[in-house]
């Protein structure tokens, strides 16, 4: 049985179904996210992990023992807001200290550990600061600390990311994946942003209208993607419906065809190979490291990936290349 | 043109209002100054002031409004805090209630004190001074809930009441830790706010006190105008006073409550 077990769990509000049987299972020590848009159930099966929402049906068990019917109060678990939630009329150290205090531990033992905490998410001389004196970083690294402190047995991260910056953003998401690491902890981290997903995951659990569509590593769902949802919501794939890939590739499929843009090969307009197919480029993207190019063939569009290595490499708009695309790169999608 | 015309009529408007406003109260004040025949002086404040009656009915009246407050928060706070936080959809129904002494009038509700808890009724409230005395208080929370319930209220919108209080749960706080730690520090500004309101409307609360014949400052009040020529103007400036105090705070209260927000 996995540490965490969520088991065919339910959730309605109303009439409304926002979660549907969902079965979730996640090893102790375990980063798992739960990716998918707005709506689709993530956040209300973290509530329910949290004990914030009842299941309307199905369980949920830590290391074995079944916390359905317990308050928030009694589950050890950590949970890490998007807004932070940090109270604002505590200093950082007060904010970080209140769970050790609830537990009515010393005083010098809850100062020891605030300490500890605060040099974990290097926030030190902080300590006498407000929330409203800070950052949005810093916020929410107290918000993490204030989490972390009391040791829980599963730490939930709530979009934790999006109010941020980019830059912010980048930087925090190492810190909490080496501190992760480092405490071994089991967390289960809910966004809608799939690089987060990609760069943070041990596990992705890709969710869509209250349903898991797909879960696996990382490197499963973003190559191999099992449903038309998970690939258009994973990148940039190209998906051709049955008729467009039996027009460019000559392939009778049922359902889509999800080509990756960095998996199709751009050989010279002059290129005899085997397997090729001939594109007209039609326009093209600038994204730093590589070029997205919209390539026109057989009457379908397709983009395509190319490293930007230097100026001279850049195809024109309106220039005749060929393609190839390998069989292991082709995969039908329901 | 039109803009400077409509400019000098919001003056005149101005300057109508706050003299049907000030002049009285000006000419009440010039006559409190006027107990001694051939000079003003403060001598009726004084007599007003060092009369035992006054001090005793001020004094009680004060007291109630403590009482009243601590009550009213007791009992509003959580309310407006579970209505937010689980019941929202309550809402309209519990403003209605909190606005009902407003539309019911004081005379009215204590008639029905007096009809419910006489010397001979089930449950004889009135029949001794410290049980009229909760009698009483219980009115002035009723006649404070407007007051008391909408600040509350207005505070609790303006934090992000659910996200402290999972956050607080997450951490093991239970529901009174939760309400006193967490949610009442951050509304402090505006419980204050209706603290302050409260006691205003209780310092010069007649119906009730008088009709449940309590030693309150509004009877005495009214006492006093009755039977005495300057004094009772000299009343009327020093409860004017104790209400500007009280509003002055509010706005003292409200002002940081809002500039810390803005901070945050």
């Amino acid at each position: 049985m996995a540490f965490l077990d969520i088991k065919q769990i339910n959730k309605r509000f109303g009439t409304q179904q926002v979660v549907c049987d969902m079965d979730i299972a996640i090893e102790r020590g375990e980063f798992v996210t739960f990716l998918g848009p707005s709506g689709c159930g993530k956040t209300t099966v973290l509530r329910m992990i949290a004990g914030f929402e009842a299941p309307t049906a199905g369980a949920i068990c830590v290391g074995g023992q079944d916390i359905t019917a317990q308050s928030p109060q009694k589950r050890g678990i950590g949970i890490v807001f998007q807004n932070y939630a940090l109270f604002p009329n505590l200093t950082v150290e007060q904010n970080i200290g209140f769970g050790l205090k609830v537990r009515k531990l010393p005083r010098r033992e809850i100062a020891a550990k605030v300490a500890e905490v605060l040099r974990l998410v290097e926030l030190n001389g902080k300590e006498g600061h407000y929330p409203h004196e800070l950052s949005g970083g810093q916020r929410q690294r107290v918000a993490l600390a204030r989490a972390l402190v009391v040791e829980p047995k599963i730490l939930l991260l709530d979009e934790p990311l999006s109010a941020l910056d980019a830059r912010i953003r980048k930087n925090l998401r190492e810190q909490i994946r080496d501190i992760q690491r480092r405490l071994q902890l089991t967390t289960v981290f809910v966004t809608h942003d799939q690089e987060e997903a990609l760069t943070m995951s041990d596990r992705i659990y890709v969710m869509n209208q209250g349903k898991v569509e797909q879960h696996g590593t990382a490197e499963e769902i973003y190559t191999q993607p099992e449903t038309e949802f998970v690939a258009r919501f994973m990148g940039n794939y190209n998906l051709l419906k049955a008729e467009e890939a039996h027009q460019l590739l000559g392939l009778q499929i049922d359902g889509h065809m999800a080509i990756r843009p960095e998996s199709i090969h751009v050989l010279s307009a002059g290129s005899h190979e085997l397997g090729t197919f001939e594109g007209v480029i039609r326009r093209h993207q600038l994204l730093g490291g590589v070029i997205r190019y919209q390539v026109e063939s057989r009457g379908v569009a397709l983009w395509v990936d190319r490293l930007n290595r230097n100026v001279a490499d850049l195809l024109p708009v309106g220039a005749s290349v060929r393609l190839q695309i390998s069989d292991d790169d082709m995969r039908v999608v329901r | 043109m039109t803009r400077t015309t409509s400019r000098i009529g919001a003056w005149i408007a101005m300057i109508v209002g706050s003299l049907y406003f000030l002049l009285p109260l000006a000419a009440t004040f010039l006559f409190s100054l006027k107990m001694r025949r051939d000079a003003l002086s403060f001598d009726a404040y004084k007599v007003v002031l060092t009369d035992p009656q006054f001090q005793a009915t001020f004094g009680y009246s004060t007291l109630m409004a403590v009482l009243t407050i601590v009550s009213g928060i007791v009992l509003v706070a959580p309310t407006a805090f579970w209505i937010q936080l689980k019941l929202p959809r309550l809402r309209a129904v519990v403003e209605f209630i909190t606005l009902l002494p407003l539309v019911i009038p004081a005379i009215v509700i204590v008639f029905g004190y007096l009809k419910m808890y006489n010397s001979s009724a089930w449950l004889p409230l009135t029949a001794h001074e410290r049980s009229t005395d909760f009698l009483l208080v219980a009115s002035y929370v009723t006649l404070s809930l407007p007051y008391l319930y909408r600040s509350i209220d207005t505070g609790l919108r303006a934090v992000d009441v659910r996200g402290l209080t999972e956050a607080a749960q997450s951490l093991g706080a239970g529901w009174g830790g939760i309400l006193l730690k967490v949610i009442l520090p951050n509304v402090k500004s505006a419980i204050l706010s209706g603290a302050f309101l409260t006691f205003a409307v209780v310092i010069g609360e007649f119906t009730m006190a008088s009709l449940l014949s309590r030693p309150a400052f509004g009877p005495y009040l009214q006492l006093i105008g009755a039977n005495r020529a300057y004094e009772p103007a000299a009343l009327a400036i020093i409860a004017f006073l104790v209400t500007w105090a009280s509003m002055g705070l509010i706005q003292v209260f409200a002002r940081n409550g809002r500039a810390k927000r803005k901070a945050a």
